[in-house]
């Protein structure tokens, strides 16, 4: 029987043995917890590119055409304007298509899924194993593009046209341009075969008893961001496609002679990448709301408007891109709407901020390395979307627009929100994951060092943005207004250069556990979802019996019991999986 | 896949990745000079062309190029400076002419010489205007200006290539490995900006300067087709004889309105 | 801002600016300053218990309402600068209207001759990346770009437009004071951008004069 057809139950495990071959076990294999660990391993790699890409940005903006020992040796080491575009362009790329979105989506996601919904393994495990092997190819044309003649793509992670599609107007427009968006096809592909399975592993393959408003947020985010990428990620396919026939077929979608509009690429570019970001912070989201409850020792604070925030996020995702566009020509009507909608969306994520707030109040608080995590997530996500307001502001963003303001703000929900979600989610599910304990003191070393340089860098970008200094400049100093800046950005570097090194700590306890942590316990610390429910690692199967839940997956402090902790599978006298549903608010 | 492997491969990539940065670019890269037999040219029978060009009637009125917003560039000029495209000299003759031997030589194959040619960037405007050059023969580009120049050369008959120097007495090396009459230089930071590069495969080629004089010595005795080209008023080409050790005179009128 | 603010406008895109400001820097120091507090008060000590407690509707209602109250306020508040920065152009007859092309890695400026139009054969062009406006005096950008994107940004005006290749777009500015300031490219648009600068100068109107008539002469 194979897997695909016989798993619509959660019992069934489609009845093929666990495998036994290195290849099959650890290369080619269809189990969801070796595919989810294989995103995890290439994302790191890849998040060491990225960061290596930043120190060089960070090098050029601190002392713009100096030799940087090592690198740009055709130019006798000097980082030329088309190669600092270049690395400008491939940071952002690499950090959101090779790091956040595949971190989050396809390693969190997929070893979680099927363990927290208590599956034996997702709907769809071929499919599945599909899903990280595409991005092989992924990968390699990507970092083949940095080889090519010309260079790699230099237009910007937006790539707008028509500097990225004609082929003569940067060096990076060439053949690396033409890889850049062959990679990102082969990236939306996999997306999509992840979002699909998630949705039917969620949809129909929970356990006994687990129903919908059971589901711990690290699910509901899952799912919902699953939904996003659904929904959105054939809109930037289509876009991506259309450039390639403007670069190669002679079409004029987006270029004005032969009647395209470059606007247009702008809008369905946006249309994608504006539900990317919260594809990129939601399920960081969900993971620091689980994460904080288990540590506080203390329910959920607002359960459903949790979950209705999620969606209400995702909801509005949808009708905010505008926001990126209010300076780019589009009729300034629609400046109105987008601003409405954007402030709007601040909402619902205001919401969650106070809710995890709502569950810190009163809690019995353990500062473990995957709390300070999540807890930082909601101190630097709170700087990021107060942030976000100022350019939601359509005549503010008139001055911020495309200056380092914006690139502060991301970086603030993007590291400061995604990246300290995914720390959280590895020093909590490493255990679980590899059967060992991470050490907790270089745990909290590389905390503390993360969070202190991580400010030093990213929060003086507000007051370069402040002060007019564009993105994107390889020397921003040819200007007298922002010559007086330089000192800044050059204490900025070194406070860089420190963060970047401060991650070898995590790359040295990550390697070093993997091997002689501790072993670890089948719930190490004593959390209530149903990963817990089996032993670190779990087998193959994950469960030696599907659990059947009683409760939702916040129970902690709960008067029935003496632990402080009630796990939702725990059988209590009279429990049935359909009792009373647990209460809705105090 | 195991941790080790996992370290070995990083550490593989971000090796490949440090050595290889600087973003590629084969255009025009320098190549060794050839292998290929060298003619030897015989200087007891070898003769010489040379001459002027000569200019009547009125030539256009150079125009103002407009460098205010590069005071540095502006401040080093008493007076203008003035476009390039006409350039009558007091004598008569106009300079900035591209005089080369374009056919009469296909038997002979000439060694590329080591000495590089130099495009300088000096004050806003590429010295010399007019630059001949060998195929393979190295051209270096060289910034004297304190800030961005790029040199976007549009040649036809090899790969164009579009690089940037950003600081004073930056150098770069490119060269040509096929002839083309001309090929077109400009700045894209400074649109005014505009030389002309003649590459061809042998040595016998010169540039009239503010004399108006061109010389092509040590031409082996034959018959040669000589083209004499102009920005503004095109090409015209002669034929002449050279006997052995025989000095050739002549000269080549561009006529005004 | 930290660039001097130099446009009747630009006043009101600073004090939009201080009062977000405000706004969100209340939000921040609640916030962030009872996180602080619940982190050191509700750490875990030998023998503490949380509190076994789901949520609270009154609490959730309030915490909807109020800030969703005041960022809806918020937009509906702006759009009035908007509406005067962007929607509304002066009418040409009152303004000095001025076309900028912008290109790898230049602004063209065309001012207007004799006859007070663009696009007529007595059109003066201004040298590359050098404009020039009379102080107190609206003044119309028509902006163009020939290859790529490209913005036309003045910080000191508070000005910003992207130049669309096939797509003229128009903006407008008073200036309220003379000097010098820069203006800068915010779209990135190949190896010069870095580069891409251009002056402008505000002058008293007669100085102005004077200027278009030396570059009319050359």
């Amino acid at each position: 029987m194979d897997s695909e057809t016989a798993t619509i139950s959660a019992d069934g495990h489609g009845g093929h043995p666990a495998p036994t071959s290195f290849w099959r076990k650890y290369i080619f294999s269809v189990d969801h917890k070796v595919i989810g660990i294989q995103f995890l391993f290439t994302s790191l790699f890849f998040a060491l590119i990225g960061g290596a890409l930043a120190m060089l940005i960070r090098t050029q903006l601190a002392w713009p055409f100096r030799e940087v020992p090592g690198f740009f040796p055709t130019s006798g080491g000097v980082m030329l304007p088309e190669a600092y575009i270049a690395m400008v362009t491939m940071h952002g790329t690499i950090m959101i298509f090779f790091v956040i979105i595949p971190i989050l989506s396809g390693a969190f996601g997929n070893f979680l899924i099927p363990l927290m919904v208590g599956a034996r393994d997702m709907a769809f495990p071929r499919l599945n194993m599909y899903s990280y092997w595409i991005m092989v190819p992924a990968f390699l044309v990507m970092l083949a593009a940095f080889f090519v003649e010309g260079g790699t793509a230099a237009a910007g992670w937006t790539s707008y046209p028509p500097l990225s599609a004609l082929a003569d107007m940067v060096p990076g427009s060439g053949m690396g341009q033409t890889l850049w968006i062959v990679s990102l096809l082969l990236v939306g592909t996999s997306s999509l075969m992840g979002a699909i399975n998630y949705i039917t592993t969620i949809v129909l393959m929970r356990a006994k008893g687990l129903t919908t408003f059971r589901l711990p947020l690290t699910i509901w985010a899952l799912f919902i961001t699953a939904i996003l990428v659904l929904l959105a990620t054939p809109v930037l396919t289509s876009a991506l496609i259309l450039l390639l026939l403007d670069r190669g077929m002679g079409t004029h979608f987006f270029l004005p002679d032969g009647g395209g509009n470059p606007i247009l690429w702008q809008h369905l570019f946006w249309f994608y990448s504006h539900p990317a970001v919260y594809i990129m912070i939601l399920p960081a989201m969900g993971i620091t709301s689980d994460v904080i409850s288990t540590f506080a020792r203390k329910p959920l604070f607002g359960y459903r408007p949790m979950v209705y925030s999620i969606m209400a996020i995702a909801g509005l995702g949808f009708i905010v891109w505008g926001h990126h566009m209010f300076v780019s020509g589009m009729s300034p009507v629609l400046g109105v709407t987008f601003m409405t909608s954007t402030m709007m969306i601040a909402l619902p994520s205001a919401i969650k901020t106070f809710n995890w707030l709502g569950t810190l109040w009163g809690g019995n608080i353990h500062f473990t390395s995957a709390m300070l995590n999540a807890i930082a997530f909601v101190a630097m996500f709170i700087i990021g979307g107060l942030t976000g307001v100022f350019a939601a502001a359509t005549p503010v963003d008139i001055f911020i627009h495309d200056t380092h303001w914006i690139v502060g703000h991301i970086h603030y929900v993007l590291f400061g929100g995604s990246l300290f979600g995914v720390f959280a989610g590895l020093y909590y599910w490493f255990p679980k994951m590899f059967g060992r304990m991470m050490d907790e003191r270089l745990g909290k070393i590389h905390f503390a060092l993360t969070f202190i340089t991580f400010n030093l860098v990213f929060f003086p970008m507000f007051i370069l943005g402040a002060s007019g200094m564009p993105r994107r400049l390889a020397d921003p100093y040819q200007y007298e207004f922002l010559a007086p800046l330089q000192g800044l950005n050059q204490f900025m570097t070194y406070s860089a250069f420190v963060l970047f090194l401060s991650q070898l700590i995590l790359i040295g306890n990550f390697a070093w556990s993997l091997f002689r942590g501790r072993q670890a316990a089948a719930n190490p610390w004593q959390a209530n979802t149903l990963e817990w429910a089996t032993t670190s690692p779990p087998p193959h199967d994950n469960f030696e019996t599907i659990p059947v839940v009683y409760r939702g997956a916040y129970e902690y402090a709960s008067p029935l019991i003496a632990e402080d902790y009630l796990p939702q599978h725990r059988w209590l006298d009279g429990a049935t999986p359909t009792t009373v549903p647990q209460p809705a608010g105090d | 896949m195991s941790s080790h492997q996992i370290s070995r491969w990083m550490c593989i990539m971000l090796f490949l990745f440090a050595a290889a940065c600087g973003g590629g670019g084969e255009g025009g890269a320098v190549e060794d000079d050839e292998a290929g037999a060298s003619a030897v040219v015989d200087p007891a029978t070898a003769g010489r062309v040379s001459g002027t060009i000569n200019f009547t009637g009125t030539a256009p009125e150079p125009q103002l190029i407009q460098m205010d917003a590069e005071p540095v560039c502006l401040e080093q000029y008493d007076e203008g400076p003035f476009t390039q495209d006409v350039v009558v000299n007091d004598n008569g003759t106009l300079a900035n002419v591209f005089i080369y031997v374009k056919s009469g030589l296909e038997e002979l194959e000439f060694s590329t010489p080591t000495e590089p040619a130099v495009l300088d960037q000096q004050a806003c405007r590429y010295h010399p205007h007019v630059l001949g050059i060998q195929t393979n023969q190295t051209l270096i580009i060289r910034n004297s200006d304190p800030f961005l120049h790029n040199i976007h050369p549009q040649p036809v008959n090899s790969r164009p290539f579009n690089i940037s120097q950003p600081t004073q007495d930056m150098e770069t090396e490119r060269s040509f490995p096929a002839a083309e009459i001309m090929i077109p230089v400009s700045c894209d930071v400074h649109s005014w900006m505009s030389a002309y590069v003649g590459v061809v495969d042998h040595p016998y080629f010169d540039v009239t300067g503010d004399d108006g004089a061109f010389e092509l010595p040590n031409l082996p005795p034959g018959e040669y087709e000589i083209e004499a080209w102009h920005e503004f008023y095109g090409a015209q080409t002669m034929n002449v004889t050279v006997g052995e050790g025989e000095s050739v005179e002549t000269e080549f009128t561009y006529e005004g309105e | 801002m930290t660039v001097e603010s130099i446009s009747t406008f630009g006043n009101e895109v600073d004090s939009l600016f201080l009062i977000i400001l405000i706004v969100t820097g209340f939000a921040f120091v609640l916030t962030e300053g009872l996180l602080i507090y619940f982190l050191i008060r509700y750490r875990h000590r030998d023998g503490s218990k949380a509190r076994y407690i789901h949520g609270n509707r009154q609490v959730e209602i309030l915490w909807t309402l109020v800030p969703g109250l005041m960022l809806f306020g918020l937009a509906i508040y702006q759009t009035g600068a908007w509406q005067l920065i962007r929607q509304i152009l002066p009418a040409e007859s009152e303004a000095l209207v001025i076309a900028v092309e912008a290109r790898q890695f230049e602004w063209h400026p065309t001012y207007p001759g004799a006859d007070g139009r663009l696009g007529t054969d007595d059109d003066i062009e201004a040298p590359i990346n050098v404009i020039q406006v009379p102080v107190n005096r609206k003044v119309i950008v028509r902006l163009s770009a020939d290859d790529v994107l490209h913005s036309f940004f003045v910080p000191a005006l508070r000005v910003k437009q992207d130049a669309v290749p096939g797509r003229p777009i128009s903006l407008w500015f008073e200036a309220t004071k003379v000097g010098q300031y820069e203006i800068a490219c915010t779209e990135l648009c190949g190896l010069g951008h870095y580069r891409m600068r251009a002056f402008l100068t505000v002058a008293e109107p007669a100085d102005f004069e004077a200027w278009l008539a030396e570059i009319e002469a050359r």
